[in-house]
C-alpha cells in the first residue's frame, strides 16, 4: 500500500485517539475491525461466505487464555499460540468446506462452528458457561506491564496495523490476483490451470489465523475467554460488520466494525439493550435491499462519479 | 428390567423414540428448505426462527383467542404461510436476481429480528403448552411406554412428509413446479404464472415450518431460541443429504434423528455432535451428500 496523507492522518488519529476516547472501547473497535477484515479477505476477495467464523475467533481467544492463566507465557507468545491454534482449525475446517460452493460453503462452515461451540461448551479446560475468567494480561516481552491500559492499546494498535497491513499485501500480491480471478469467474481460473481449491484453502486458513489473532487479542484486552466469541450470533456479526462497511474494500470493514460496536456501546447503556438483536436485524435487511455496497463502497462510488 | 446382551432395552427404545421424534421435525424442516431451495436456489435462514414462530403463534391463540390446539394446527400453518408469501413478495423477490448469497443474509437479518423481538416480548425462559386431552397418556408396548402424543407427532409428520412428497413427484402440480426448478424460463413461455408459483412454494415452504412449530410447542418448551439451536443442526441435514431430492431430505431427516437417538443412548456426551460429525464424514467421501446430484 502507497504510504498517503490520507493514511499518515488516520495513523496519527490512531495514536492520539486514547486519549480522547475510552481506550477499552478503541481496543474493542481494533480487534472487531481486524477479525472483520480477515473475514473479508474470504468474503469480499475470494467470494466465500463463511458462516462460522466465529469459531477462529474464539478458538484463539480460548488458546491464549488458558496458556496465560496456566503457564506464565509471555503475552505475545500467547498471542502467537492462540492465532496457530486457529490457523491450524482453519487449516482442517477449510479442507472440508472449500470442496463445496455458495449456500453449501455458508452452511458447512456454520455447522463446523458448532461443532466447536459444543466441543467448547462440554471441554473440561474451558470453565463450560462461565468460559475463562480473570485472564492475566502479563509482562509484553517480559518488562511492559499491560495492565496498563494505554500501554495496551499500543500494542493492540500495533496487532491490528500488522494484521491490516498482511491482509493488504495479501489481497495486492499475485495470490491475491488469483483470489479475484477465482471470485469473478472460478471456471475460467479453473481453465487457466489454478487449482481453484487449494487457492482457496489457503486464502481460508489465513483467513482463520488472522481472525484467531484477533481473538487472541481480544481475550488479552478483556482478560475473558467465553462462549459469546463462539458462538453463531457472533458470526453474524462479523458478517454484518463487513457488509455495513463494504466488502471487498480496504477499509470497509474497519468501518463497518467501528459502527457495530459504536451502536451495540450505545445500545448497551440505556434501555434500548434489548433491541440490540433487532436493530442489527434491521441493519441486515437494509443493507442487503438498498445498500449493497456498504458505506465505503458508497464512498468510493460518489467519489468516483465526481473526481474519477 | 428387559435387558438383551447387557443391553438395557427400556433405555434403548426410550432414546430410540425420541431420536425419532426429533428427526420427525428435522425432516418436516429440512423439507421446508428443500422446496424453496429448488425453485429459488436460497436457503431460508429464517427457517428456524419461523418454526419458533408458529410454536409462540399456537401459544398466543391458545391464551388470547381461545383457539385450541386442533384449530391451531390449521390455522398458524395458514398465517405463517401468508407471512412467508408477504416476505417473498416484498423483501426476496426485489433482489431476485442478485447473488443468491445476498438473500441468504436478508433471511438472516429477519431470523434475527423474529428472534429479538421474541426474546424482548417474553424473555428468553421458556412457556410451556400443554397436551391436547384426546391425546394424554400412552401405550404400554411390551418394551416401552410410549405417550400417545408422540405417537402423534411421529405419524403426523409422515404424513405430511409423504404427502408433500406425492404431490411433488406423481401430480400434475408437482410437475410444473419441478420444471419451473429446471427452467423458468421456459415455464414461463408455456403461459404458467412462474413469480406466483414461487411465492406460494416460499409460502409452502415456510408453513410446513409453522406446522412443526405447533407440533414442537406440547413437546419442547416454547422459546425464543428453539428455532435457531434446530436449524443449525438442519443445515448439518441438508449438507449431509444433499438437496438433490424431496425423499432424500425426508429420509436423511428421519435417519439422523435416530442416529442421535442411538448415540445418546451408548455415549450421551456426543449427542449434541454426532450429527456434525457424520457431516465431517460424508464431506470427505461424498461431498455432494448422499442423495446430491450436482458437484
Amino acid at each position: 500500500m502507497k504510504i498517503s496523507k490520507f493514511n499518515i492522518v488516520l495513523l496519527g488519529l490512531a495514536l492520539v485517539a486514547p486519549f480522547v476516547l475510552y481506550p477499552v472501547l478503541l481496543m474493542k473497535v481494533l480487534c472487531f475491525a481486524l477479525f472483520a477484515c480477515a473475514f473479508n479477505l474470504l468474503l469480499g476477495f475470494v467470494g466465500l461466505l463463511s458462516f462460522g467464523h466465529a469459531v477462529f475467533l474464539g478458538t484463539g481467544g480460548y488458546v491464549t487464555g488458558y496458556l496465560m492463566m496456566n503457564t506464565g507465557l509471555t503475552p505475545e507468545l500467547g498471542i502467537l499460540a492462540g492465532t496457530i491454534a486457529s490457523g491450524l482449525l482453519g487449516a482442517v475446517y477449510g479442507k472440508l468446506s472449500v470442496k463445496r460452493e455458495g449456500i453449501y460453503f455458508a452452511m458447512v462452515t456454520l455447522a463446523l462452528a458448532q461443532l466447536m461451540f459444543f466441543v467448547f461448551l462440554q471441554a473440561p479446560f474451558t470453565g463450560g458457561e462461565d468460559g475463562l475468567q480473570g485472564i492475566p494480561r502479563g509482562y509484553l516481552f517480559g518488562f511492559i506491564d499491560l495492565s496498563d491500559n494505554l500501554n495496551m492499546y499500543y500494542f493492540v494498535l500495533a496487532i491490528f496495523l500488522f494484521g491490516f497491513w498482511l491482509i493488504n499485501r495479501t489481497v495486492h500480491s499475485p495470490f491475491g490476483q488469483i483470489l479475484k480471478a477465482i471470485r469473478d469467474n472460478e471456471p475460467r481460473a479453473t481453465s487457466l490451470g489454478y487449482n481453484v481449491n487449494d487457492y482457496k484453502w489457503a486464502a481460508f486458513v489465513i483467513s482463520a489465523a488472522l481472525a484467531g489473532l484477533a481473538g487472541s487479542t481480544k481475550t488479552l484486552v478483556f482478560q475473558l475467554a467465553s462462549l459469546t466469541d463462539v458462538h453463531w450470533h457472533m458470526s453474524g456479526e462479523v458478517v454484518l460488520m463487513t457488509l455495513l462497511g463494504g466488502m471487498g474494500t480496504i477499509f470497509g470493514p474497519v468501518v463497518g466494525a467501528a459502527v457495530v460496536v459504536g451502536i451495540q456501546n450505545f445500545l448497551s447503556g440505556g434501555e434500548l439493550g434489548n433491541y440490540v438483536h433487532i436493530i442489527m436485524g434491521l441493519i441486515f435487511i437494509v443493507c442487503v435491499l438498498a445498500f449493497r455496497s456498504g458505506i465505503v463502497g458508497e464512498i468510493q462510488k460518489v467519489v468516483k462519479r465526481n473526481f474519477g | 428390567m428387559a435387558t438383551f446382551m447387557g443391553i438395557n432395552l427400556f433405555g434403548l427404545f426410550g432414546q430410540l423414540l425420541v431420536g425419532l421424534i426429533n428427526g420427525s421435525f428435522y425432516a418436516l424442516l429440512s423439507l421446508g428448505l428443500a422446496i424453496i431451495f429448488g425453485l429459488l436456489k436460497i436457503i431460508n435462514f429464517a427457517q428456524g426462527a419461523i418454526y419458533m414462530l408458529g410454536a409462540f403463534a399456537a401459544y398466543l391463540a391458545l391464551q388470547y383467542f381461545g383457539i385450541g390446539y386442533w384449530a391451531a394446527l390449521i390455522v398458524v400453518p395458514l398465517v405463517v404461510g401468508l407471512l412467508g408469501v408477504l416476505m417473498e413478495r416484498f423483501l426476496i423477490r426485489p433482489i431476485a436476481n442478485e447473488d443468491h448469497l445476498y438473500s441468504l443474509l436478508l433471511t438472516f437479518g429477519v431470523a434475527l429480528v423474529l428472534q429479538g423481538l421474541f426474546t424482548h416480548m417474553f424473555g428468553s425462559s421458556g412457556l410451556s403448552y400443554s397436551i391436547p386431552d384426546a391425546l394424554k397418556g400412552g401405550t404400554k408396548l411390551p418394551f416401552m411406554y410410549l405417550p400417545n402424543y408422540r405417537a402423534w407427532i411421529i405419524i403426523a409428520s409422515l404424513i405430511v412428509c409423504v404427502g408433500t412428497w406425492w404431490m411433488i413427484e406423481k401430480t400434475k402440480l408437482g410437475a410444473y413446479l419441478r420444471a419451473g426448478t429446471e427452467n423458468p424460463a421456459l415455464m414461463q413461455a408455456f403461459g404458467i404464472n412462474v413469480p406466483l408459483m414461487v411465492t406460494l412454494t416460499f409460502g409452502f415452504g415456510v408453513a410446513l415450518a409453522g406446522f412443526a412449530g405447533v407440533m414442537a410447542a406440547p413437546v419442547y418448551s416454547v422459546s425464543p431460541d428453539m428455532g435457531s439451536n434446530i436449524l443449525i443442526v438442519v443445515f448439518a441435514i441438508v449438507v449431509i443429504g444433499g438437496m438433490g431430492s424431496i425423499g432424500g431430505a425426508i429420509i436423511t431427516g428421519l435417519g439422523m434423528g435416530i442416529v442421535e437417538g442411538l448415540t445418546k443412548y451408548f455415549y450421551p456426551e456426543a449427542s449434541n455432535t454426532v450429527i456434525f460429525l457424520v457431516m465431517v464424514i460424508v464431506l470427505l467421501i461424498k461431498p455432494a451428500g448422499l442423495f446430491g446430484k450436482e458437484a
